[in-house]
């Protein structure tokens, strides 16, 4: 049996039976990240020694006999934009390469209460801005299937981190596709949940209206251990809401009725499932689309009712996007000033354009004029090529004479978005669709055109702007290529598209 | 086409420091961009009302969801007291607890 192959209710149950230890299981996975990570790149910092204390204490309690939550002991990884109390935290960014969490995340308390082993912090495009992770100030993660391709971003260290068995499980952020893209380029399964339905607080902050956290694991059984979990409303984000609510009152029935209704296999008999056909246009790889018509067909021939639908404003919702999220970015950022950690390191510049005669505070020979001066050079020392060209995209669609003809126009068609899910869904239980366009691109082939990166998330930023969840699941390979479905679900069903997702494997 | 001043004057007001090699890649680079954005222009939002919380409409009926406030005091929410301690020690350049900053008066 190789431990790494194991999921969590698998790692549970051997725990419970006690074919292994928690200290076992972890040495291994330390090990292999050891040896396998000097090739993927999918870790930033791996805390080897609270991982081993955490390991040792839930083993004490299985000693004992104690009955074990089924998180405690399963060994994850945090994406690198999630804090962890004293564990270094960086977005994968420069700015923040010294920056050691105060507290943590919800999540991360909410984990820790069930007794999870965090082996470490993974890579990820800076600031969670790309879909490639080579966005990363400290290098790119690479694709375990394939090491020559990119595993797909932002939370791209944390997906290639679960399909290359260097963790259990791990979580990740979704603001336009972050946990799903990375999730179908690596064949793993991932869960944007519902705006909301998971705490944001100890997240740091890219496009507050869109962001999101969710599990990446092996399975999507997995993924609703996990999400069950981590999500519910926590009093440190106002925006987060507790759809678990009293199943008696009459706005609660319909959706404790719709979480249930798909456990049953029999059930995906009476589903209806939506194909919007914008998704299936120029411009997606043919073979791509071959393996998502197969896996569609699969659920017809389980019973479900496919019915070709229209989302008119999909051609939209990119454009939208990148003109929302860069918006809110650069509010968000504006908080990086290299004042209250960080600070700018000391020496000559190169690069400055007036001649290397900045520097920081103790070197006494270089001097920074004032703090207009600081602020520039801080930032642009501190921020990547991908994350200032947000910001000022952000600063541009938000300045007086460009506020509405961009953002406010964007936050209008938004609307326009938002109800044409709400319209589908009167129709239809679910929809199906890719999660990509694309199969896994090399490394470098589009970092150099910001434009054509953004058009690898065409088909994953409308779930963000209308707060939908939507499960990314693997369901084929092109070669050694995996391709991912994208369910998307009405607000607050994430049980329903994990159960649908969960029956895939079953048939 | 964005002009390479208006770059400069984005960029300035936003606080990011350039290079010159870059305002004229960041120039060609936000035009493609903004010109991806024109596609906008196309779409009827006449009858549209702008949304920032994507939840509030399509669920108004389902979910509770309600202004949130509270009282401004001091919580500690589980947090170590010396949560302030930790965050002075980031700080690169401090004196007598404060955060020094550098003279914004001539």
């Amino acid at each position: 049996m190789n431990l790494t192959d194991l999921t969590i209710t698998q790692v549970h149950q051997g725990l419970a039976k006690k074919e292994f230890s928690v200290l076992e299981l972890c040495r291994v996975y330390l090990e292999r990240i050891k040896n396998r990570d000097k090739e993927i790149s999918a870790f930033l910092t791996v805390n080897e020694d609270l991982a081993l204390s955490q390991a040792k204490k839930i083993d004490d309690l299985i000693y004992v006999g104690k009955k074990i939550p089924v998180l405690a002991g399963v060994p994850c990884a945090i994406k690198d934009n999630i804090l962890v109390e004293e564990i270094r935290c960086t977005a994968a960014s420069k700015i923040l390469e010294n920056y050691i969490a105060s507290y943590d995340a919800t999540v991360i308390k909410r984990l820790k209460e069930q007794g999870a082993v965090f082996l470490g912090k993974t890579n990820m495009d800076e600031f969670a801005m790309g879909s490639s992770t080579e966005n990363s100030a400290f290098g790119p993660t690479k694709n375990p299937r394939d090491l020559s391709r990119v595993p797909g971003g932002s939370s791209g260290g944390s997906a290639a981190a679960v399909a290359g068995n260097l963790c259990c499980y791990a979580l990740g952020s979704d603001t336009g596709g972050s946990i799903r893209l990375p999730a179908s380029f690596c064949g793993a399964v991932g869960l944007k949940p519902t705006y909301g339905a998971v705490s944001r607080y100890g997240l740091i902050a890219f496009a507050s209206s869109l962001d999101q956290i969710g599990p990446i694991t092996k399975t999507a059984e997995d993924a609703k251990i996990v999400f069950d979990v981590i999500s519910g409303k926590d009093k440190m984000d106002s925006t987060s809401v507790n759809p678990k609510s009293d199943p008696s009152t009459s706005s609660g029935s319909s959706r404790a009725k719709s979480r249930d209704e798909i456990r049953n296999p029999k059930q995906i008999q009476n589903l209806r499932i939506g194909v919007p056909r914008e998704y299936f246009v120029k411009g997606i790889d043919p073979e791509v689309e071959k393996v998502i018509k197969g896996a569609i067909k699969k659920y017809e021939e389980m019973g479900a009712k496919i019915e070709e639908v229209s989302l008119p404003h999909t051609e939209y919702a990119l454009s939208c996007y990148y003109i929302i999220a860069p918006s809110e970015a650069s509010a968000n950022l504006a908080r990086y000033d290299a004042i209250r950690y960080g600070g700018i390191p000391e020496g000559p510049r190169p690069f400055c354009e007036k001649g290397g005669a900045y520097g920081a505070g103790k070197n006494k020979k270089l001097k920074i004029k004032d703090l207009f001066d600081y602020y520039l050079i801080a930032r642009e020392e501190g921020f990547g090529a991908e994350v200032r060209r947000r910001i000022i995209i952000g600063a541009y669609t938000l300045s007086a004479g460009y506020y509405e003809a961009y953002y406010l126009k964007a936050q209008k068609v938004r609307t326009l978005i938002s109800d044409d899910f709400e319209k589908v869904f009167r129709k239809v239980d679910v929809l199906m669709t890719p999660v990509s366009p694309f199969l896994p691109f090399k490394i470098g082939e589009k970092i150099e055109d910001p434009l054509s990166m953004y058009l690898v998330d065409v088909y994953t930023v409308s779930v963000n702007l209308a707060g939908l969840p939507a499960l990314s699941l693997p369901v084929g390979k092109v070669g050694e290529l995996p391709v991912g479905l994208q369910i998307i679900g009405k607000p607050f069903e994430e049980q329903k598209i994990l159960n649908i997702g969960k029956h895939f494997k079953e048939m | 086409m964005i002009s390479k001043k208006e770059v400069e004057h984005i960029a300035k007001l936003a606080r990011i420091g350039l290079t010159s090699g870059e305002i004229e890649k960041f120039q060609k680079e936000l035009s493609s961009i903004l010109d991806y954005f024109e596609k906008l222009e196309e779409v009827d939002v006449s009858e549209a009302e702008p949304i920032s919380h994507p939840i509030t409409r399509a669920t108004a009926s389902s979910t509770e969801l309600e202004n949130v406030t509270r009282k401004d005091e001091v919580r500690l929410n589980g947090a170590s007291v010396d949560e302030a301690e930790k965050l002075l020690d980031l700080v690169p350049d401090k004196k007598n607890g404060y955060v020094k900053v550098r003279a914004i008066l001539k």
